[in-house]
């Protein structure tokens, strides 16, 4: 089937999604995805949902462990397991 | 009754995030949360004995974590006392006058209960994301915690671009649902 170059299918849409909570989507792919937003209600309760998640990532400033700092932890880990077993 | 087994082999895998997060959020110092965290982990093994299995090997972990960061808190104050104060005001004349605004409260500066409810939100988060399955969630941390552009993940994780943004539509879509239920 051929693309349409300006009409998305919702999938497409969420795909848009995503790609814009992390700064990643082209203009082009935002005005497709306004668009689509503007009669779909399911790209917009997906929308919706989306950016809330993203809302509460940034809000609760959730951190973890990088992979050195990971392989630090578990090398040292490993050392002390190795005496007990 | 003990319905709870202990593994250590996989504490490193299942619980280092959860315990690293929980501790930054408290200490405020990624150094120490990492020392407190490792720590946590030894002293669990030593007193492996201990656990009787009423609960979790995570709230175990937290338990021992929790005693770890109070020992941490009163060392600090212990050593207050002992410690110069240096501040530096701004001695710039130019500037002078500025100090004032400068030094005032920020009203949009984060309150104790702001601090509180971040963290409890940070151990929702934590929750949801340990019900994912393993891959989804680290691809999700790598992009949406630590930052890594996509491309990096790619060459690390051997992942196409397109199977990246599957993943973290699957995990995203999981997490807005399990947070749904718990916090929203």
């Amino acid at each position: 089937m051929k693309k349409s170059f300006l009409f998305i299918s919702c999938e497409e849409a969420q795909h848009i999604c995503d790609k814009r909570q992390y700064g990643e989507a082209t203009g082009w792919e935002r005005v497709k995805l306004g668009l689509r937003l503007s009669w779909c209600r399911i790209t917009q309760a997906y929308v919706t949902r989306n950016n809330k998640l993203t809302e509460i990532m940034n809000k609760a400033e959730v951190d973890c462990l990088n992979n050195n700092e990971r392989n630090k932890l578990k090398e040292d880990f490993e050392k002390e397991l190795a005496k007990h077993q | 009754m003990a319905d709870h087994k202990i593994d250590p082999n996989n504490w490193i895998n299942l619980y280092s995030d959860y315990l690293f997060n929980y501790t930054i959020s408290r200490v405020n110092d990624r150094e120490m949360a990492q020392d407190l965290v490792s720590e946590t982990f030894l002293a669990g093994l030593k007193s492996m004995a201990n656990f009787k299995g009423e609960a979790s090997e995570r709230t175990w972990l937290i338990s021992i974590l929790k005693r770890k960061i109070i020992d941490y808190y009163r060392k600090i104050n212990s050593n207050k006392g002992k410690a110069e104060v240096r501040m530096s005001y701004n001695s710039d004349s130019e500037a002078e006058g500025d100090w004032l605004e400068e030094r005032v409260a920020d009203p949009f500066d984060k309150t104790a209960e702001d601090t509180i409810e971040n963290s409890e939100l940070g151990d929702a988060i934590y929750d949801c994301m340990g019900k994912l399955p393993e891959k989804q969630a680290e691809v999700f941390k790598m992009k949406t915690i630590l930052g890594y552009d996509t491309e990096t993940i790619c060459n690390e994780l051997e992942i196409t671009a397109s199977n990246l943004w599957v993943i973290i539509h699957r995990a995203r879509t999981a997490l807005a649902d399990c947070m749904e239920k718990n916090w929203f």
